[in-house]
């Protein structure tokens, strides 16, 4: 008896008669989704009660599957990237059973959108220098600070926030994780324009902002344990299917060339050469997700996001100089306040422009080589000269 | 579609430990380094070793003609613990490319080359692309006449595979060393010291003709294995380098905390990843006969070769001073990755090669109309 496919087949039949008891095409979405939610069809990996069938992760592409077929709405992950991809692990790992109750379903149905209040002015790579500050007043917390990359912020209603509860003590001592609300009077989003002309990101100005004691996301103190656990699945999920060749940027510039060959011989060399970078890094990754068959995300991710940030680039100036003259043209600098991002839409200039960012949001390419060395190759860090001192001591 | 599997299995694994318990114990650098100074007794023994009592000469080699029957992938994991160890052993110009080449001829040699009784090399220059020009030489009354330069593996083979062109086309004939003139040539890579071969009116049995696609084929699936042994030269490269940096003190310090330096070895550890994958994807579409082999071949040689070199001079830089040493073995790796990117064509050619293949070539008459 090969239990594997039993469970499969188990799930298929759920799924069939799920979609037998909710016709995907005249329910209401909303309705739909928190019926599927409630069937343990949102994220099979998760318990029980929680959206879950508490099974293996990689059982949920066939489930999306067969959603996806049947025509039936879906959740918009897409423009709810953070409360997906980062808060509901965090919640699974730190929440607490009212917390999980409370949010866990409208974050995956898409009633709720989700945005990140971490990185600030004076807090980027060093992420453990937060200095928006919260202080206890009875059963609330009051917060007051500036937080900025914030994607999504003025379309959120939620947002996991990091902030500092105690400044007498080192910096990582001193945070504490909560679940803010983004209606609140006290937060004011501001857009924050970009290169591109674009402002996919925000600017948040958080004044005397009340957050109840129950929307704590583990313990005083322990703000940096849980924004690890959050770190730990932005970088680069591993999971989905064969990625075909030529995804990517590389498929754009080899259609460019193909649109009009007969350019350049240094041109040709070097368009050979990324091809080549590309194809090594799309069987790295495809080496890497045989390796992790359940699709742990780990420091192996870090190189994989570290190669796709400098073939972007590369491949996307390639690009402008393969397009001679069109490539000095760009389709629209207009102030514009997209609510999902594609690398690879609009022009070649935006992508170009665009690509800029891939090595420094998520973690900065130099960052990044710091973890691949410290924990992959196992080598020492920089001496620390912040880690014992009070956070109001340090020098900013 | 099924996906080629890029993981090294079980069986492998155990034949890695194998070969490199083996290494381990017969193989001292410093038997590496005496052959710059014209000491090469290591090489005998430790082939023997190999051919005779692990029996991997005949890896490639169906069961039925007396071989081991195993794939390309297990050879792939033989030429990669031997390039961890710059091994000087001709494993891969006689257990692959000769192999190859006479492959199936059912030739007397073919079983001689199973049972490891006979080394052999393909008498072309180590640089000869698959895809490039072959060298060929002239046969009177089966009496072959000419020259061939900077061939690898003749000096430890027994029997020389020259291709040989006649009316009809290239055929390949034995001719035993014996015959021949091989004369050893000073190499920048002295664990595989090249040789000038040449014959006259020396007596050589036929062993195929219409023999164009088993020599290129020979070169491509050289080509391929090569790529595993540039990663098993990355790999000894980093994973020596790696520890040197964490053992060495300067400023007070461990060197490797200096993010100035483990910043590179962290690049050179994704290079690393991404050579691996890319040697077991050619590795794989060989042994799978896959239509993608020839794609997967050219990708492998083109990453892998630059990335070697790349390894080995990051790996000298980093271990300052030392590194320059005639005792220290960096060099060793420097050296055979260095012959190593121009063997079986260089980089560049396979790009040129691969633009071919995925509708990517360069229109010379075409060019610069556009710009």
């Amino acid at each position: 008896m090969n239990t594997q496919t039993d469970v499969a087949d188990k799930l298929s039949e759920k799924v069939t008669t799920f979609l037998a008891e909710h016709d995907p095409v005249t329910t209401d979405r909303v309705e739909f989704l928190r019926a599927r939610f409630d069937a343990g069809l949102a994220w099979v990996q998760f318990p029980i009660g929680r959206g879950g069938l508490g099974l293996a992760p990689d059982l949920q592409q066939q489930v999306d599957a067969r959603f996806a077929e049947a025509g039936a709405p879906d959740n918009h992950p897409r423009i709810n990237v953070i409360g997906l991809g980062m808060a509901a692990p965090t919640l699974m790992a730190y929440g607490t059973e009212d917390q999980l109750d409370t949010f866990l379903r409208p974050l995956w149905t898409g009633e709720q959108i989700w945005c990140q209040l971490f990185s600030e002015p004076g807090a980027g790579s060093d992420l453990a220098a937060v200095a928006t500050r919260a202080v206890r007043d009875g059963d609330h917390w009051v917060v007051d600070g500036q937080k900025v990359w914030t994607s999504s912020a003025q379309n959120a209603q939620l947002a996991i926030l990091l902030a500092r509860t105690d400044p007498d003590v080192p910096k990582h001592a001193g945070l504490t994780y909560f679940i803010c609300d983004m209606t609140d009077p006290g937060i004011e989003v501001r857009p924050l324009r970009q290169i591109t002309g674009e402002a996919e990101f925000n600017e948040v100005f958080l004044t005397g902002v009340r957050i109840p004691d129950s929307q704590r996301l583990g313990a005083v103190g322990e703000g940096w344990k849980v924004a690890n656990a959050t770190l730990n699945n932005e970088r680069l999920a591993i999971g989905g299917g064969p990625v075909p060749r030529e995804s990517g940027m590389v498929g754009v510039v080899a259609a460019a060339w193909r649109a009009n060959p007969g350019r350049r011989p240094d041109l040709h060399a070097r368009l050979m050469e990324l091809w080549v970078e590309s194809e090594a890094a799309r069987l790295t990754g495809q080496r890497l997700r045989q390796k992790l068959a359940v699709g742990q995300p780990g420091p192996e991710g870090a190189a994989m996001k570290l190669t796709f940030a400098r073939l972007a680039q590369q491949l996307s100036g390639l690009e402008l100089e393969l397009l001679g003259e069109v490539g000095l043209r760009y389709d629209d600098w207009t102030l514009r306040r997209p609510l999902e991002v594609d690398f690879l839409g609009r022009g070649p200039g935006y992508r170009y422009l665009r690509a800029k960012g891939n090595s420094i949001e998520g973690g900065t390419s130099e960052i990044l080589l710091n973890i691949v060395a410290e924990r992959v190759l196992g080598l020492p860090p920089e001496p620390r000269v912040d880690r014992d001192v009070p956070f109001k001591e340090l020098v900013k | 579609m099924t996906e080629l599997n890029l993981l090294y299995t079980d069986v492998e694994d155990d034949l890695r430990r194998t070969i490199r318990d083996l290494l381990e114990d017969r193989l001292d650098p410093s038997a590496v380094i005496a052959m710059y100074d014209g000491d090469r007794t290591v090489v005998d023994p430790l082939w023997k070793a190999i051919t005779q009592d692990l029996g991997l000469a005949g890896l490639l080699i169906p069961e039925a003609e007396g071989g081991v029957g195993a794939s390309a992938r297990a050879v792939a994991v033989v030429c990669e613990e031997l390039g961890r160890a710059v091994a000087p052993v001709p494993f891969l110009t006689s257990a692959v490319v000769a192999t190859i080449a006479v492959a199936g001829s059912g030739h007397e040699v073919v079983a001689d080359l199973a049972a490891g009784a006979t080394t052999a090399a393909l008498a072309v220059p180590f640089t000869t692309a698959p895809e490039g020009p072959l060298p060929a030489l002239v046969a009177t009354h089966g009496a072959l006449t000419g020259t061939v330069s900077s061939v690898a593996g003749a000096l430890e083979a027994d029997v020389l595979l020259v291709p040989v062109e006649e009316p009809d086309g290239l055929a390949i004939y034995a001719v035993p060393v014996a015959a021949a003139t091989v004369q050893a040539v000073a190499s920048l890579d002295m664990s595989r010291q090249l040789a000038d071969v040449s014959l006259d009116a020396a007596p050589g049995t036929r062993v195929r003709g219409d023999a164009v696609d088993s020599v290129r084929a020979a070169l491509r699936a050289g080509a391929a294995m090569l790529a595993s042994e540039q990663v098993g030269v990355a790999a000894w490269c980093l994973a020596g380098t790696v520890d040197y940096l964490r053992e060495r003190r300067q400023f007070g310090r461990q060197v490797g905390s200096f993010q100035a330096l483990k910043h590179r070895l962290a690049d050179l550890y994704v290079g690393v990843e991404s050579g691996t994958a890319v040697a077991r994807y050619a590795a794989a579409a060989l042994a799978a006969d896959d239509s993608d082999c020839e794609v997967a071949t050219a990708i492998a040689a083109s990453y892998c070769g630059n990335l070697a070199v790349t390894a080995a001079e990051e790996a000298l830089q980093l271990h300052g001073g030392i590194g320059m040493t005639w005792e220290h073995p960096v060099h060793l790796y420097l050296k055979r990755a260095k012959t190593d990117q121009l063997a079986f064509g260089h980089p560049g050619e396979h790009r040129r090669r691969l633009a071919d293949l995925v509708d990517l070539s360069f229109d010379a008459s075409d060019a610069g109309k556009s710009q």
